[in-house]
């Protein structure tokens, strides 16, 4: 009787209300015990200590009879270090004992060119070929080799290990119950999380690069899976079981053939977060351009750091479009063409090029490996140049940074951070049984009491108060530019297409203009932030615009509606659920940034895990990156349930 | 009608929610279509009872939602149903291993369905290779089968294009032809012209008609279209919320609907192309000439008879054995209540 009547309270007074009522008991904690700001020490649960103690047992002493774990894992990165190693001597080494080159850098030029035209065209063939000219006459040709010879061989591990565990989703409910809610916890827990115990147990280098590499790639993969098996039209499967097929004949034969473009997103979704992690790793010691390129970051020679992303920048975005192009492709089967030659021309063609640049490369040295004396930089002068502006910009760009961060920022923050974390748990906990009931209520709770409990309270507020303020901003930007292109079909495409380009961009790179501009600070973190995180809010703003069914927007015509009114009193509050999807979106990023946003420091839960990777403290970064996706499934769980709720209300489809 | 029972059913349900075995149970396999509603389940297939017969072609009808893919779904073992019994060929289906059911599939089952179901990688006489492929038949095999299916859709010279590149009615040909390549025992239809405009709908139901007068299948068709199952079936099957309401010829359905919602797909149907003589004669036997004979359509002889004074004798094998006078023929081409 009592507890029914607390549930009909609960679910009768407004949520604001509620949420007064929560602060004031917040106030009255605020004055009573400091434990309700940042939980004393000896009430935290050592967990952090626990992990790191299991990591350094596991790595140092843990054994199996006589074979110590440390072995089987130094034995494990061993075995995977072949496949890299021959790549790399593929790339950009040669291998040395047989005193064999490296392939010459124009067969790899002339290679892709040929494959961009295979798969697309001209364009395509162009683009890719300007890319690849642009590394090697830049003098980053060997990185970029090494940075590829890690993707080249993490994709197919990933693809394959993404693939078996899709499968075996759609094959087993007992499976999807246990791996379904990993993956979103993997895919909500930050690149960087990953290094750290990779680190311990396998080391530094590029091989834990390369496994931290799979392993952070391979959800997305599992996902397309899962989700190209399960959008075959039930029509086509049911066709193939009157056909006769077994299990695995289904399988092979009929969903994955008919699934394809979705798996091969899968595919360009890998190879994309594994050029992102790739380039990350270098945290732990990985070579290649992510390491040159943080080493310019650190020791300010900007113009080498714009050298350095931009080639970054170019290999994500020929990889995207060559698989994309690709994905596409697999849908437009046409006949084949009956003329042999004309048919397998690419094939021609590309034999026809390995025996020309062979040839050349064995006459000529400068086409086998182009010498450094034949490559240039505008490093310095890009430095000069950099300096110069950011020297004069600076006089500018200081007085609003420092406005912003004093008259803004730092009043939020200090606000953030007085808020007593029981009142969070509570406020939590009511938005999440208002809007999803009571198990994402309790599970949003569990998840704001793990962060107090484990001791990352403080770190955790600075996270959220980064992201909120820079959420706040992308909403800004973002709703309205989305508003403007949802307006024009010609605009929609340019903010689009820049949209898209931006999303392929490792994250690592949107600190260089940061750095350049603002220094450090605050106010740099937020920044860069923003510039990563802003595509979805204005993706999803132009989506749900464009969702809003036509008649509605002509009946809102007819009655007269300025297209002022139409637009704030039709289309808009039409278009909300997938707006907040977007900011869901926008927050996820946001939060991913976050953990990189450390490296030009911070104090938050991403500090936490770049911290801890030299000390190799796994415990307080495992947790740290945990934190952060445990944050990430709070924001995610509340505004998925609204957005749910509302479109039931609004009668959209999902 | 006499012949061999092909598939039996009977006492066939289908509830889709959780565990409906065990709800089934607790009312007595019985229960009535409230209590199924309000225990939240859908009750797509309640206690269905028939006969499919050796080459006929049994239509089920319905509106959409009653259940009627369900039901063939059923028969072929696409869903479990949740209760009854199944034979096909005396031997029971429910009772078959996923193995055995593979090979009735490869051997004896055929099934086209209303979004035509290729596989989009596939060139058409890719696809219609499709089921001897997966039963290990060697490529040049199945590739001339595959020819002569083609050849009897009339599609030669597409074998290379891709379903993308066919039009719905060439796309659904390519259907009808998979669904045959393996030479099934029993052809199932699943609303195979459904999606397709009406004049090549018309054009394709020609075409199955020609098709069964070569083949003599056994086949089981749905439709939504009284006028396609009256067209094209020898039975029809009227279904209605998982209910089937009434089985019979299209000509006793027209003359004696056993409901009211019966009776209104039956008000407009075209008596005159499917009532005979016989089912609307008298028995009283009149003189005169020229006798009409019993299995005449009654549109091909109204205006005789509506223009007679008299009645007018109806033969059979040579006997009079009735008559026909203007009031019969008009009840018989406008319904009794007309
Ligand atoms: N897999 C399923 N799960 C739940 N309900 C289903 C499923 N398949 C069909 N139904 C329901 O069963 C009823 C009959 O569907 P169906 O057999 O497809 O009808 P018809 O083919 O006559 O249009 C409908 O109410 C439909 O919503
Ligand atoms: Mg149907």
């Amino acid at each position: 009787m009592g507890k029914s009547t607390l549930k009909d309270l609960l679910e009768r007074t407004p949520l604001w209300q509620q949420f007064v009522a929560i602060a004031l008991v917040g106030i009255a904690m605020f004055f009573s015990w400091d434990g309700f700001l940042r939980l004393p020490s000896d009430l935290i649960i050592p967990m952090k200590q626990w992990i790191t103690q299991f990591f350094n047992w596991l790595g140092n002493d843990a054994a199996i009879g006589e074979y110590k774990f440390k072995q089987f894992t130094r034995s494990f990165a061993l075995v995977l270090k072949q496949p890299l190693l021959w790549a790399e001597y593929f790339l950009y080494r040669g291998y040395r004992p047989l005193d064999l080159p490296p392939v010459p850098w124009i067969t790899l030029i002339l290679a892709g060119g040929i494959f961009g035209h295979w798969i697309s065209g001209w364009r395509l063939a162009l683009f890719t070929m300007g890319c690849m000219l642009y590394l090697a006459v830049f003098g980053l040709w060997r990185d970029s080799m090494r940075t590829l010879s890690i993707v080249v061989i993490s994709v197919p591990f990933a693809v394959l290990i993404g693939l078996w565990l899709g499968i075996w989703v759609t094959r087993s409910k007992r499976a999807a119950s246990i791996i379904t809610p990993m993956f979103d916890l993997m895919q909500a827990t930050p690149h960087m999380a990953y290094l750290v115990p990779v680190v311990i147990l396998f080391g530094f280098g590029q091989v834990p690069a390369m496994i931290a590499t799979v392993i952070f790639a391979m959800p997305p993969m599992a996902r397309c899976t899962i989700l190209g098996i399960q959008t075959v039209p039930p029509e086509i499967i049911e066709s193939g079981q009157m056909s006769g097929c077994t299990p695995r004949q289904l399988l092979w034969k009929v969903q994955i053939p008919a699934g394809k473009r979705i798996l091969m997103l899968g595919v360009n979704q890998v190879v994309m977060q594994t050029l992102a992690m790739a380039v990350i790793a270098s945290l732990v010691g990985a070579t290649g351009l992510g390491q040159k390129l943080l080493n310019s970051l650190q020791q300010l020679k900007l113009g080498a750091a714009v050298e350095q992303g931009l080639a970054i920048v170019l290999i994500a975005v020929v990889l995207d479009r060559l698989t994309q192009a690709y994905a596409n492709r697999t849908n437009n089967y046409s006949p084949p063409e009956p003329n042999l030659m004309k048919r397998h021309k690419h094939l021609v063609a590309f034999g026809a090029m390995i025996v020309v640049t062979f040839i050349l490369a064995w006459m000529f040295e400068e086409a086998s490996v182009l010498p450094r004396s034949m490559t240039f930089t505008f490093g310095t002068q890009l430095d000069t140049a950099v300096r110069w502006f950011s020297a004069n910009a600076y006089a500018y760009i200081q007085p609003v940074r420092d406005f912003l961060t004093l008259y803004v920022l730092l009043p939020v923050r200090n606000f953030f951070l007085i808020v007593p974390w029981p009142v969070v748990v509570l406020m939590v906990g009511a938005a999440g049984l208002r809007l999803g009931g009571k198990s994402v209520a309790i599970q949003c709770m569990s998840l704001v009491m793990m962060i107090v409990l484990f001791g990352f309270w403080v770190p955790a507020v600075l996270t959220v108060y980064l992201v909120f303020s820079a959420v706040i901003i992308c909403i800004m930007i973002g709703v309205p530019i989305g508003i403007w292109a949802s307006r024009s079909d010609r605009v929609a495409t340019v903010v689009l297409g820049i949209c898209d380009t931006l999303q392929t961009f490792p994250s690592f790179i949107y600190l260089i203009p940061v750095i350049m501009l603002l220094k450090v600070g605050d106010l740099s973190n937020i920044v860069a932030i923003l510039a990563y995180a802003t595509v979805p809010a204005i993706r999803y703003t132009y989506l749900g615009l464009k969702g809003v069914p036509t008649v509605t927007v002509e009946a809102a015509i007819a009655n007269g509606c300025t297209p002022r009114q139409r637009l704030l009193k039709v289309e808009l509050p039409l278009a909300l659920p997938e707006i907040m999807l977007g900011i869901n979106q926008t927050i996820m990023m946001a939060l991913a940034m976050v953990a990189i946003t450390a490296l030009i420091g911070s104090r938050d839960l991403g500090q936490e895990i770049y911290r801890a990777l030299p000390t190799a403290d796994t415990g307080r970064g495992v947790l740290a990156g945990l934190a952060i996706a445990a944050i990430g499934i709070i924001a995610d769980r509340l505004i998925q349930a609204w957005a749910a709720q509302r479109k039931k209300l609004l009668g959209v489809a999902s | 009608m006499t012949s061999e029972v092909k598939i039996k059913c009977r006492n066939l349900w289908k509830l889709f929610g959780s565990a409906p075995e065990s709800f089934m149970r607790e009312h007595d396999n019985n229960p009535s279509p409230e209590t199924i509603e309000k225990a939240g389940y859908i009750g797509a297939v309640q206690d269905v009872s028939f006969d499919v017969h050796a080459g006929e072609i049994l239509m089920i009808m319905g509106l959409s939602g009653s259940g009627k893919s369900t039901l063939i779904r059923c028969i072929t073992r696409l869903n479990d149903p949740t209760f009854g019994s199944m034979e096909y060929d005396g031997d029971d289906l429910l009772k078959a291993t996923p193995e055995e059911l593979i090979e009735i599939r490869r051997h004896k089952m055929g099934m086209v369905f209303q979004n035509f179901g290729l596989l989009p990688n596939r060139d058409v006489l890719s696809n219609i290779a499709f089921p001897l492929e997966v039963r290990g038949m060697p490529k040049a095999e199945r590739e001339a089968k595959a020819r002569e299916m083609i050849e009897l859709v009339s599609l030669t010279g597409r074998e290379a294009y891709f379903p993308r590149e066919l039009s719905g009615g060439q796309q659904q040909r390519v259907g009808i032809a998979r669904s045959l390549a393996v030479e099934p025992d029993v052809w199932f239809l699943d609303e195979p012209f459904s999606a397709l405009d009406p004049l090549i709908r018309a054009e394709m139901q020609d075409e199955f008609l020609r098709l069964q007068k070569k083949l003599k299948k056994t086949i089981v068709f749905i439709t939504h279209d009284f006028e396609e199952a009256v067209k094209l079936g020898d039975r029809i099957g009227i279904m209605k919320d998982g209910r089937m309401v009434q089985m019979d010829t299209p000509e006793q359905i027209v003359l004696h609907p056993a409901t009211d919602y019966v009776a209104e797909f039956a008000r407009n149907a075209p008596h005159e192309r499917i009532v005979t003589v016989r089912a609307i004669m008298s028995d009283t036997t009149v003189t005169g000439d020229n006798p009409i004979d019993a299995h005449a359509l009654i549109g091909a002889v109204a205006k005789r008879v509506l223009t007679a004074e008299a009645p007018i004798p109806v033969e059979h094998d040579g006997q009079i054995i009735g008559s026909i006078d203007r009031t019969a023929m008009l009840n018989g081409l406008f319904g009794d209540d007309a």
